[in-house]
């Protein structure tokens, strides 16, 4: 099993949603979050004053994958989520050693 | 000299002074949305706290000393008009100003003095005592504005005709709603308690400092805008010519400060911002306050872009020179109201209904002068005591908050209030209860532990690992 963790453009939670419902995925966790990459952030001006901001908003998506589907998801996230542009975010993969549903006791692929 | 009641001006003075009044609720506005978020509520409480303040100084002394019978020479008023005395007579002896009742004037002078007094707050947040802030403005009320106010609007005349008002009502000045007695005043003591409070910390630094809320900026700018119109217009003290001509131009000058503004932002900073139009807007009424009978609506037009842009640039002067006007009092107010009130030294024009020719048209340097004089001796006297009634209250009392109370946010320090609890809703770890020493044992005696033990009571929850 992975876990996914994607850090995406807040406008494209949606799209991204959308896609991975479409591919089968049937839970994702979401979260706000803040931090740059390369591109740092971007100035404001306040009255001939410029105040740099350097934290911007992102959403943080994560998904539990079973192995075999891990590429695929990758490719659904990442499609969905380039413009091409700085600042589209990063995603990555960590090995997980159990998942487990609260509910109902289930371990493994059939907790995800 | 005998005047008619006229219902007609009345009516639009009382209505003129109410207007006037909800400037200082849309300047808490415009101060509120340029501060930092943990510092909002102490922002508009400061403007709350002039109302307070000076509403009821203005009826005990004020208006005496604005507008009284004249001691030492045209420089304040006496005390025969102490609790509003010798104008409260009603039925057909009403006391009259002009053409309205004088306790009509008494109400639209009184708003100016607060708005006054609000004004300064700006140069002052984040990080003074709001008890400091209204022991200030108790004494620059008695020493400041009652004096300047009647230096300037006082144009009273004895029996025979002679005047006895205020030396530079005396002089000539032309200042028809405000311009140095508001405006210059306020930006002059402003300047006087930035230096007297020192820096915010992290100021010119702290990316925090940005105002956090421009749509207040902006509902602020446009509720100043609104009572604006009572402002200048109402100056008039009459519904008649000489108040549209003051409306048009507290209309067309603003709106040209606007663009102006914008237009240095756009050549300097690249972007017209949403603060630099609500500035611009507020840079142009000021500007046009002491002018708005005195030019034409082309000149006023010209004095807007002028004052809009002058201002713009005149905001950057605090981080030049290094103190902490923090909401631009100095930038906005002391430079606009001097662009205004020299101004019309320039194109005070034979048209308009205040009666003066400036340069532009052949009256040489005199009206220039006498303008100069009015806005220098406003400024200097203001600064001045602002800074020695500044220096005493920092001395004794204390004007500046602690550093952690700066750090923690005034509100809290202050009012133990927060404006916003977002991001925190449901799970902030607080507890609520009733102040009250009955409400408080009742507090005390109540255990939530207890309900959930109780054996009587309706439980729906099962016992872990029972």
């Amino acid at each position: 099993m992975k876990l996914i963790t994607a850090i995406v453009r807040p406008e494209k939670l949606d799209v991204i949603r959308e896609a991975l419902e479409a591919y089968g995925v049937q839970g994702i966790t979401v979260s706000a979050a803040s931090g740059y990459g390369q591109q740092r952030g971007y100035t404001e001006v306040y009255r001939g004053a410029e105040y740099s901001v350097d934290l911007l908003p992102k959403i943080r998506i994560e998904v539990l994958a079973t192995d075999d589907q891990t590429d695929d998801i990758l490719d659904v996230i990442i499609t969905t989520s380039n413009t091409g542009r700085a600042g589209d975010g990063k995603v990555w993969t960590v090995d997980v050693h159990e998942a487990i549903r609260v509910r109902t006791g289930e371990r493994g692929a059939a907790a995800i | 000299m005998t005047t008619t009641f006229s219902a007609g001006d009345t009516a639009w003075v009382l209505a003129a002074a109410a207007l006037v009044l909800l400037m200082t609720p849309g300047l808490a506005f415009f101060y509120g949305g340029m501060t930092r978020a943990k510092s909002v509520l102490n922002m508009m409480m400061m403007s709350f706290g002039a109302i307070a303040l000076v509403g009821v100084l203005w009826v005990l002394i004020g208006y005496s000393m604005s507008f009284g019978t004249d001691w030492f020479g045209g420089l304040v008023g006496n005390f025969d008009k102490f609790a509003l005395h010798g104008t409260l007579s009603t039925g057909d002896d009403m006391a009259l100003a002009g053409t309205i009742p004088e306790l009509a004037f008494v109400g639209f002078q009184g708003v100016f003095a607060i708005i006054t007094v609000a004004l300064i707050s700006g140069a002052i947040a984040d990080r003074a005592k709001f008890g400091a802030w209204m022991v200030f403005a108790f004494f620059f009320s008695i020493l400041v504005y009652f004096p300047v106010a009647h230096w300037v609007f006082d144009a009273n005349k004895d029996a025979n005709g002679n005047f006895i008002g205020g030396w530079l009502n005396g002089l000539g000045v032309i200042d028809f709603a405000g311009g140095t007695a508001v405006h210059i005043n306020a930006g002059a003591a402003g300047l006087a308690l930035a230096l007297i409070l020192g820096k915010r910390n992290g100021f010119g630094k702290d990316p925090n400092h940005r105002p956090h809320n421009l749509p207040f900026v902006m509902l602020g700018a446009g509720l100043l805008w609104f009572g604006w119109f009572g402002f200048n217009a109402g100056s008039a003290l009459g519904a008649n010519g000489v108040a549209a001509f003051a409306w048009i131009n507290t209309l067309v000058a603003p709106c040209a400060a606007v663009l102006g503004w914008l237009i240095v932002e756009k050549l300097r900073d690249g972007h017209a911002t949403s603060l630099g139009a609500a500035s611009g807007a507020v840079a142009g009424l000021v500007a046009v306050t002491p002018a708005c009978a005195a030019i034409s609506p082309l000149w006023a037009i010209v004095l807007g872009l002028l004052a809009g842009a002058v201002c713009a640039l005149a905001v950057g002067l605090k981080y030049r020179f290094g103190y902490d006007d923090s909401l631009d009092v100095v930038g906005v107010h002391l430079v606009g109201g001097i662009v205004g009130t020299l101004f019309i030294g320039l194109a005070a024009g034979p048209g308009a209904p205040s009666k003066g020719q400036g340069l532009f048209y052949g009256g040489g340097f005199e009206l220039l002068g006498k303008q100069a004089i009015g806005a220098g001796s406003v400024l200097v006297y203001s600064f001045v005591l602002s800074l020695v009634i500044g220096w005493i209250i920092s001395k004794t009392m204390g004007f500046r908050v602690s550093t952690e109370a700066e750090e923690a946010g005034v509100d809290i320090a202050l009012h133990a209030e927060t404006a916003y609890s977002a991001g925190t809703a449901g799970s902030t770890g607080a507890s609520f209860h009733p102040l009250g020493s009955k409400a408080q044992a009742e507090v005390d005696a109540f255990n939530a532990d207890d309900l959930l033990a109780r054996p009587s009571g309706k439980q729906t929850g099962k016992k872990i690992n029972a």
